[in-house]
């Protein structure tokens, strides 16, 4: 095998997967943020604390109940959207009126209770979560070793993203959806229940989060802190891609992990400030984001 | 005066038939008080229109019915049913429909996404062909975007999905304002199809001569309130009222 500029392939693909897994994780949680900011306004700060909350109830499903992965794939984001259709009916939805930052406000401190919380049951240090049996083990690809619960995630999180993005552009709901983004004074107007929507997106939105949560347990460790390190890189997405922009939340996401992984092969100095270096230039020069357009 | 005398026993006894009641409504949106008391009657088959000029209370009069308001007191009644404290997703599927005076064109929705986006509330609605027999201009467009059409194109479309509902009541906000004369022609056939099919309709118009071609009556309304109400055909001898009241 021959290398690209002195690194070798095994290397370069290497941190190429890593990079795709991580923008997986990304474009399923900006996804989710997308959904929900283009139909509540509002910045879903807790989205982090969700996803974290989505892989600690695998944990305890596992440890307590002794219900499995596939049992968690299904529950956990079921819990995370039960948990979000109630802060959005006794909490966000009062501030629908106000400010955008109010909102903020709101699940930027209910991300600090979340966390608190669970820090102070189960402290910082992280938690193993075990690789279902039936993912266990790898492919040797010739250029490189994909071990197939990576390969999972990865081919899991594109379907769901795609999927997700064809229930809401190509579907009679989502163009309820769609239009309620726009006017929902109208679309109540014609005669459909907006709020109960605006409910139903926000739980799917963080339902989203869950899954990721439940998908990233077995790579990352289960820990109160492991969606404050991903949220932040998630946001400087959101934005890359244009606030509320369903394609180009989950586009950015795959394509910023991916040029995270090659940051880490050519110049691993700037590999954690890559994206936000991204972030700068394309609000210079687009500043309503890749793919969003001017409100 | 035979007319007179009818239109009065009209009123009288129509009271308790009529399709639309609205009495001493009032509306405010916040702190702002804009509907002083409207009360105005529509019956089964009727076109009315709302005339007046600008501010005097016509679109805030359909607003408050589908319940786009703060705050109503009052009554409107729809069929025997108090529309006042209703769910405001509720008024519609009684069998309104609503065409604002912004059209209400979604950007994010082709032309057929527009077309059906209403949900059907009663049987009876008009099919798609149907539409596009009323509007042809709309036919082969279905997969542009909603907001590439002409404007007298959009303000077919939002009359056009409205039909498909099976509403019988269908409140019109201006649906000439700023269009070319013989796009106005074209929606004035489509209106006056529409009434034949037995359409309930209600007008909010600037161009009276419009109004003229095809309503039964004309309520004239006045910073907040109704002040007169005029049948088309006393319409000639109110000339003068009018334009007292419209200040043309």
């Amino acid at each position: 095998m021959f290398d690209v500029l002195g690194v070798p392939p095994q290397v370069l693909f290497g941190q190429l997967l890593l990079g795709l897994i991580n923008g997986s994780f990304y474009a399923l949680l900006s996804l989710g943020l997308a959904v929900i900011f283009g139909m509540l306004n509002v910045i879903n700060f807790a989205h982090g604390a969700l996803y974290m909350i989505g892989a600690f109830v695998a944990w305890l499903l596992l440890n307590k109940l002794g219900l499995g992965y596939w049992w968690a794939l299904g529950l956990s984001p079921l819990v995370v959207a039960a948990v979000g259709v109630v802060l959005e009916k006794t909490m966000l939805s009062r501030l629908y009126k106000l400010d955008h930052l109010y909102g903020l406000l709101l699940t930027f401190g209910l991300a600090l209770i979340f966390e608190g919380a669970f820090r102070h049951l189960y402290g910082v240090s992280g938690q193993p979560y075990p690789i279902p049996d039936l993912l266990k083990g790898g492919q040797n690809l010739g250029f490189m070793f994909l071990p197939n619960y990576r390969g999972w995630v990865v081919v899991a999180s594109l379907v769901v993203c795609l999927g997700t993005w064809f229930a809401i552009e190509r579907t009679r709901l989502g163009a309820y959806l769609r239009a309620a983004t726009e006017n929902p004074v109208l679309v109540q107007a014609f005669g459909i229940n907006v709020p109960v929507m605006i409910t139903a997106t926000y739980g799917f939105g963080v339902a989203l989060a869950g899954l990721a949560g439940v998908l990233a347990a077995p790579i990352y460790q289960v820990s109160p802190l492991m969606g404050t390190n991903l949220i932040i890189v998630v946001f400087a997405v959101v934005v890359i891609g244009g606030m509320g922009s369903i394609l180009g939340a989950i586009l950015t996401g795959l394509g910023l992990g991916l040029l995270e992984g090659l940051t880490k092969v050519f110049y691993p100095e700037a590999s954690n400030i890559v994206v936000f270096v991204v972030m700068a230039i394309v609000l210079l020069i687009k500043p309503a984001g890749l793919f969003g357009r001017e409100r | 005066m035979p007319d007179a005398v009818m239109t009065k026993s009209n009123t009288a006894q129509g009271a308790g038939s009529a399709m639309l009641e609205v009495r001493d409504l009032h509306g405010f949106y916040g702190e702002s008080h804009v509907l002083h008391g409207v009360s105005l009657d529509v019956r089964q088959g009727e076109v009315v229109t709302l005339l007046g000029r600008n501010g005097a209370g016509k679109t805030s009069t359909m607003r408050a019915i589908m319940g786009i308001m703060g705050k109503r007191t009052g009554s409107i009644t729809f069929q025997g049913q108090q529309l006042i404290g209703m769910a405001q997703h509720k008024i519609p599927r009684l069998g309104i429909g609503y065409v604002p005076e912004e059209r209400g064109i979604f950007s994010s929705l082709s032309v057929d996404e527009n077309l059906t986006l209403p949900p059907v509330v009663k049987p009876g609605g008009m099919t798609v062909p149907q539409i596009y027999e009323l509007f042809p201009n709309l036919q082969g467009r279905g997969s542009t975007q909603g907001t590439r059409l002409s404007g007298g194109e959009q303000q077919m479309l939002a009359i056009g999905r409205i039909l498909r509902t099976g509403a019988n009541l269908i409140l019109l906000d201006e649906p000439t304002e700023g269009l070319a004369p013989v796009i106005i022609e074209q929606i004035g056939v489509a209106v006056r199809a529409l009434k034949q099919r037995g359409f309930t309709i209600v007008l909010v118009e600037q161009n009276f001569r419009f109004a003229a071609t095809i309503a039964d009556r004309h309520y004239v309304m006045e910073e907040g309130h109704v002040v007169d109400m005029i049948p088309n055909d006393q319409l000639a001898q109110n000339m003068d009222k009018l334009h007292t009241y419209l200040g043309v």
